[in-house]
């Protein structure tokens, strides 16, 4: 059952591909997309009900026994990010139903789609390091299509910038696995556990930094996170919501992953560098959000701010502090998705992206300006918003640790997010618009209505929700950060029981 | 061999730097090559050299003597290069596609998603 309930979610998406594909030239490939997602979302519950009950599962493909064969293993954390890939998922097919053009779906958008979430989900399951590279790769390459598909001047300039740093990420990835294994002469994560620690300290080191590197760059941490704000602002909607959500998460992930499991014998060094990254990443974001004035570049370089702040969770280490981390990935993943498909409803009704040269949204559209407050004020962290209660739980975590200073920079980070939101809110929402026009959700079709905010309105009502009810969810997050700070479980799940 | 393959190593990615600081994508591109190819005998070399001990069972024992070469970063390296093979075919398009849309290699001028001083 287990050799099953595992590979599912991956399995259901690639399946989805290949239907999708297969029927590329009609309609249907959206339905498709929205069935699988759909389908891919239970299976991914019930694999998160079943960790739940019973702790870590780990199948191994092939069966050939760990540390030899490739390990499919989910501890809560790796059920939870699957389960929150399948609700981005589907809220995002369901969006896709009216934001996706015919001559896009012909193109094959909805097979890439379900290639970039099946490498998603696959990079959130593994329990082997190279595997986890090729997953990286196959994510990769489909956000590659994904993001210049339409071939806009734009795009294309955009396309350059994202493959050339995230190339680069890659082959930095890639050195790390070789060298880590020539010290090691093992792959699989849970063994690399014991592996590292008869291995020489400074050579370790050194190679965290080669991951450190490879995941930063694919998690846009300070300094490297340039090419997110050059891409993310120009495909179509429904692909940038998708990005924004998942991709760079996915790079936390592998951080968190790699720097509670494996890299912790210098800690002092590893999580002290992180923790500076972490509160660079926080304002360079928060600042450069400031001088934007395009709906979606804000937002991208608040994905940056926010990153932020799940890097300070890993930073800090503690369990506290890495159940703010994943409590933040979970709330950012929801709230950032979201506020990208109100950019795009706000581009379909109002005309334009640039806030400048739209406006009168709070006239003509209130039920959009109050769908945008939701997630914004969340984002923000207004109580009783989801948003709330992650900074609140990192922001705890540092003063637990008497780190005033980062705790500072966490809040006034927060203060500055309200800056730009209300920046949006008054310029696109509140002004009237320069055209003199007022733009109305009724100019859009009624079934385009229901696919575009259908989506959005479901989004909302879960950050609400994890704002009015967060006990169960901060339970999940603080169980999911136990299992990272003593990964016992982990790995008795994956090698078996170990004297 | 270790230390031949080091310092081949060594050369590839310091050739790849110098490609890679290059303004010309296209450079750029083949900077990427290289240093990816660096990282395939990277691996290649951190499973252990060992010539002349091909990885064959002899018939009768169920594993391999203890000395021969470990097939495991090969198959490794096979996965990387093919990998490495399909992306690099896709940026080579993507920058050929560019230079007919926006009609430059030069990455100083490709400001279209990012324009300068509008503000």
């Amino acid at each position: 059952m287990t050799a099953l309930l595992l590979p599912a979610p991956i399995l259901i998406a690639f399946a989805t591909a290949i239907l999708a594909f297969l029927f590329r030239g009609g309609r249907e490939g959206r339905w498709i997309s929205v069935a699988g997602s759909a389908v891919m979302l239970v299976a991914g519950s019930i694999l998160l009900v079943r960790v739940l009950a019973e702790g870590p599962q780990a199948a191994q493909m092939g069966n050939w026994p760990a540390p030899f064969g490739i390990t499919l293993v989910a501890d809560t954390l790796s059920a939870v990010m699957v389960v929150i890939t399948g609700i981005t998922a589907l809220a995002v097919s369901v969006y896709a139903l009216s934001d996706i053009t015919a001559e896009m779906e012909d193109l094959g958008y909805h097979t890439l789609f379900q290639v970039l979430i099946a490498g998603v989900t696959g990079a959130f399951l593994t329990g082997d390091l190279f595997n986890l590279y090729v997953w990286f790769e196959v994510m990769l390459i489909s956000s590659f299509g994904l993001l210049v598909m339409g071939g806009r001047r734009v795009q294309m300039d955009a396309g350059i910038k994202y493959v050339t740093l995230n190339l680069i990420s890659t082959v930095l990835f890639l050195s790390g696995i070789g060298l880590l294994y020539g010290v090691t002469g093992t792959l699989n994560l849970a063994d690399l556990h014991y592996a590292v620690a008869g291995a020489d300290e400074g050579l370790v080191t050194v190679i965290a930094c080669m991951f450190l590197v490879g995941f930063g760059v694919k998690a846009a941490v300070f300094p490297l996170f340039f090419w997110l704000p050059a891409a993310y602002h120009t495909p179509a909607f429904s692909v940038s919501a998708v990005f924004a959500g998942l991709l760079t998460k996915v790079g936390v992930y592998a951080m968190m992953r790699m720097f509670t499991l494996v890299f912790t014998q210098d800690t002092g060094f590893t999580h002290g560098l992180l923790l500076w990254v972490a509160c660079a990443t926080m304002v360079t974001g928060v600042l450069g959000a400031a001088a934007q004035s395009d709906f979606r570049r804000i937002l991208s370089f608040h994905i940056v701010s926010q990153i932020g702040y799940m890097v300070l969770g890993l930073a800090l280490l503690t369990p506290l502090a890495l159940a703010g981390a994943v409590f933040y990935l979970v709330h950012h993943i929801i709230v950032k998705a979201n506020l990208f498909l109100v950019a795009g409803v706000v581009k379909r009704i109002a005309g334009d992206t640039e806030i400048d040269r739209i406006g009168g949204l709070y006239r003509g559209a209130p039920v959009l300006a109050f769908l945008f407050l939701i997630p914004a004020f969340s984002l923000a962290g207004f109580p009783p918003l989801s948003g709330f209660w992650a900074k609140y739980v990192l922001v705890a975590a540092a003063m637990d640790l008497r780190m005033w200073v980062v705790a500072g920079i966490a809040l006034a980070v927060g203060l500055m997010t309200i800056y730009s939101m209300t920046k949006i809110w008054g310029r696109a929402f509140w002004a009237p618009h320069p055209g003199a026009v007022v733009p109305r959700l009724s100019s859009l079709p009624p079934g385009d209505r229901v696919a575009l905010l259908v989506p959005i309105a479901g989004l909302a009502a879960l950050t609400v929700a994890i704002g009015l009810f967060p006990e169960p969810f901060l339970r999940i997050a603080t169980r999911a950060a136990e299992e990272l700070f003593d990964p016992t479980a982990y790995l008795t799940a994956v090698l078996g029981e170990r004297s | 061999m270790e230390f031949l393959m080091a310092l081949m190593v060594g050369a590839l990615v310091s050739a790849a730097v110098y490609l890679m600081l290059a303004r010309d994508v296209l450079r750029f591109l083949f900077g990427l090559v290289l240093v990816s190819n660096a990282a395939n005998l990277l691996i290649f070399a951190s499973g252990g050299l060992t010539p002349e001990a091909p990885p064959l069972v002899p018939e009768g024992l169920k594993a391999p003597p203890p000395d021969v070469a470990n097939a495991l970063p090969q198959a490794l390296v096979l996965t990387a290069i093919v990998i490495g093979f399909g992306l690099f075919a896709f940026a080579l398009i993507l920058i050929y596609r560019s230079y007919q849309t926006m009609g430059t290699l030069d990455s100083d001028r490709m400001r279209l998603a990012e324009p300068e001083g509008r503000d």
